[in-house]
């Protein structure tokens, strides 16, 4: 959980706001720190979390969450935490072998032109199992409203998969997690390209993108310096209010450049870096 | 990173044992040491050497076990395929095992080619002032008269046994002794012995990666590579190269056409290769003909699905071979992906403009500079000097500039 984000974006383990859909997405860059941070926001606040960790082994999330102060292995054997391996669970479904045993959540791989539907049913069944556990237990702890944290929907249409289906599977988890049951989304998404270059070359994680941007509340958006690399200055980060309130939509936009420590990420103002000043 | 080691009867250790620092706990599993690796200062993950000292500089002390490193090719296939070959030659001299895995050419044919270490300077533990102890006669070595300091220190090892060193050099003008490169296993992989089958066993993967990978884990299981093998066994390191995935040659249409009709194909591969990889104690140097592959989007995700990634561009055959300034070098490097695994921040190399050249006795990578232009000043001086006049040059005399013999 880093301080200066949390302070940005008014939210804090005690009080943040809930039914939103947060998109964080990099632009040549890589924006998987902030996931690392809301992994650890939400697990301070007792939030139940669902992390599709698709990328990456559940050792390294481990690894990192330690040093920003939360135990994955806890949270994950008191129940907080549901952890879903993809890597692991992949090998059973591209190296076929006699026994398939495994969860049906990487089905995908088999046939990516079916889409992500078991994916989407291995979210629904164990999220809707355990909040209606929740209501009937008794001396059971209270937990928050239920997060869903993806890493990252940009490997799926590496692997195949259509962007209609990503964009279905994404509109799928906020009805049901951020409509009906009041909880928060957070997605990365990922994009190779140019914003301004015209070719087809990166049409699916572009058309992803947007699809997404149109989707959610709050983007986070990561980028290199515009002016060219710098090694204490690690990028800048675009945040964007889309709050739909009563008045019409407004858009809120603030631009932070940010750099990476071991234990932390600092944000600035633009200009303001230790290292300039 | 590698999923952490179970073992009946001991409470479960959640942090990996190699997710140490120099402090160990007393009561956690004891700390496995395999040769040739050492523990990062950074994060504390086990690395293994590439074989380039200068290329272990640049990814951050080494290669970390259970990563992939990807290597874009140059334009004729020279020097990436020469870093594979150093590559194979450390696992060679560090007692590794070899998985080798090609498509154009016969694996035996590579290991053939492996370059010889340079033995020499390999486990000195003497201190530096040490000439008599070569002096001794043999048969009273074991009372030394005048360097009977030294009595008691271990006799130099010229062998591969006890190679405790990091990173070792080579000698490309040799290749590796028979005897050294049978005393390590290496498993083979050639495409055109493993027919297709008649089964097909995938929609987006081609058969010949289905294969690979398929034989990637035959390998790790039966070899004992898998994290979760039991503890008994010593543990090594395998060290996997595939040579030149994605071209023609493996089934693939990446490098022939705009629209590759399975273009998910290698990215699927390389998923399955990441998932292999990160539970199990290997490592991998894939090389791919990226300047073959005109879909840039698709070269990104390639790049993203491995962990470290650098590119290289010979200078052969393009007009830079002439460039003077291009001259003490034999091609540029360019660092495309470092990865952060258990850790926030990953170290980029400071400087991005980096040059290679392959010397006899050293792969060196070095920062590109251009010294300053002083040409034109020194012949200027000097013209002045031997013509003995300060007079201005006219407009013949300065065509014959730097050759003293025809001025006039």
């Amino acid at each position: 959980m880093f301080t200066e984000l949390n302070s940005i974006l008014n939210s804090t383990p005690d009080s943040f706001t809930q039914g939103e859909f947060i998109l964080v997405s990099d632009r040549r860059s890589d924006a998987s720190f902030l996931i690392h941070h809301f992994l650890s926001l939400y697990l301070r606040a007792r939030c139940r979390v669902w992390f599709l960790g698709l990328v990456q082994s559940f050792n390294h999330y481990s690894a990192v969450s330690q040093r920003l102060g939360v135990s994955l292995a806890q949270a994950k054997e008191k129940g907080q935490l549901v952890f879903l391996e993809g890597l692991k669970e992949s090998l059973s479904v591209l190296i076929p072998q006699e026994t398939n045993t495994g969860s049906q959540a990487m089905d995908f791989l088999r046939d990516p032109a079916v889409g992500l539907k078991s994916l989407y049913e291995f979210v629904r069944s164990s999220v809707s199992s355990s909040s209606g556990r929740d209501e009937g237990a008794d001396g059971a702890e209270e937990w928050g409203p239920p997060v869903l944290l993806v890493d990252d929907l940009s490997v799926l249409l590496s692997l195949g998969v259509s962007v209609g289906a990503v964009l279905d599977f994404s509109h799928y988890c906020r009805a049901t997690v951020c409509s009906q049951l009041q909880g928060n989304v957070v997605m990365l998404a990922r994009c190779d390209g140019e914003e301004e270059e015209d070719d087809e070359d990166d049409e699916g994680s572009e058309r992803l993108l947007k699809g997404l941007t149109h989707q959610c509340s709050l983007t986070l958006h990561v980028q290199g310096l515009p002016t060219g690399y710098c090694r204490d200055i690690h990028g800048q980060v675009e945040v964007c209010w889309r709050r739909r309130q009563g008045d019409g939509q407004h858009a809120q936009k603030k631009v932070f450049q940010y750099k990476v420590h071991d234990k932390g990420a600092s944000f600035f103002a633009r200009g303001t870096s230790s290292a300039v000043l | 990173m590698a999923a952490p080691m179970s073992s009946a009867g001991k409470p479960s250790a959640e942090r990996s044992p190699f997710n140490t620092t120099s402090f160990q706990k007393k009561t956690r599993s004891r700390l496995i040491s395999i040769p040739g690796t050492r523990p990062s200062v950074q994060n504390g993950q086990l690395l293994v050497s590439t074989g380039v000292t200068s290329l272990d500089y640049l990814l951050g002390g080494g290669l970390a076990v259970g990563t992939v490193l990807l290597i874009e090719e140059d334009r004729y296939d020279s020097y990436s395929r020469m870093i594979l070959k150093y590559f194979l030659a450390e696992g060679v001299v560090c007692r590794h095992e070899l998985f080798v895995a090609a498509a154009h050419d016969n694996p035996d044919d590579i290991l053939q080619e492996l370059p010889a270490p340079i033995l020499d300077d390999v486990a000195i533990h003497k201190p530096v002032e040490q000439p008599r102890l070569s002096c001794e006669p043999q048969d009273s070595l074991d009372a030394m008269k005048i360097a009977w300091r030294y009595q008691n220190l271990p006799k130099v090892q010229s062998a591969l046994a006890s190679s405790s060193r990091f990173g070792h050099y080579y000698d490309v003008s040799k290749t590796m002794e028979p005897e050294i490169r049978q005393a390590a296993k290496c498993h083979r992989f050639y495409l055109p012995e493993h027919p297709t089958q008649s089964s097909p066993t995938h929609s987006t993967m081609l058969q010949s990666y289905s294969a690979l990978l398929k034989s990637l884990q035959e390998v790790i299981h039966r070899e004992g590579f898998e994290v979760a093998a039991p503890m008994s066994k010593s543990r090594n390191i395998l060290r996997i190269g595939l040579h030149s995935l994605g071209s023609v040659l493996w089934g693939d249409d990446l490098c022939c056409h705009d629209n590759p009709s399975n273009s998910h194909a290698l990215t699927t591969f390389l998923y399955g290769l990441r998932a292999l990889l990160r539970s199990s104690l290997s490592v991998a140097v894939v090389t791919v003909p990226s300047h073959l592959i005109q879909d840039r989007a698709l070269m990104g995700s390639i790049t993203r699905l491995c962990d470290n990634a650098i590119a290289l561009e010979s200078f052969k055959g393009s007009e830079r071979e002439t460039n003077p300034l291009y001259k003490d070098y034999h091609g540029l490097l360019y660092v495309r992906q470092v990865p952060h695994l258990n850790c926030l921040a990953s170290k980029l190399p400071d400087h991005k403009d980096l040059a290679f050249k392959l010397k006899r006795k050293q792969f060196t990578i070095e920062r590109l500079h251009l010294p300053p232009d002083l040409s034109e000043t020194v012949s200027r001086v000097s013209r002045g000097e031997l013509a003995g006049a300060a007079t201005v040059t006219s407009a013949c005399g300065s065509g014959t500039s730097g050759n003293k013999h025809l001025d006039f």
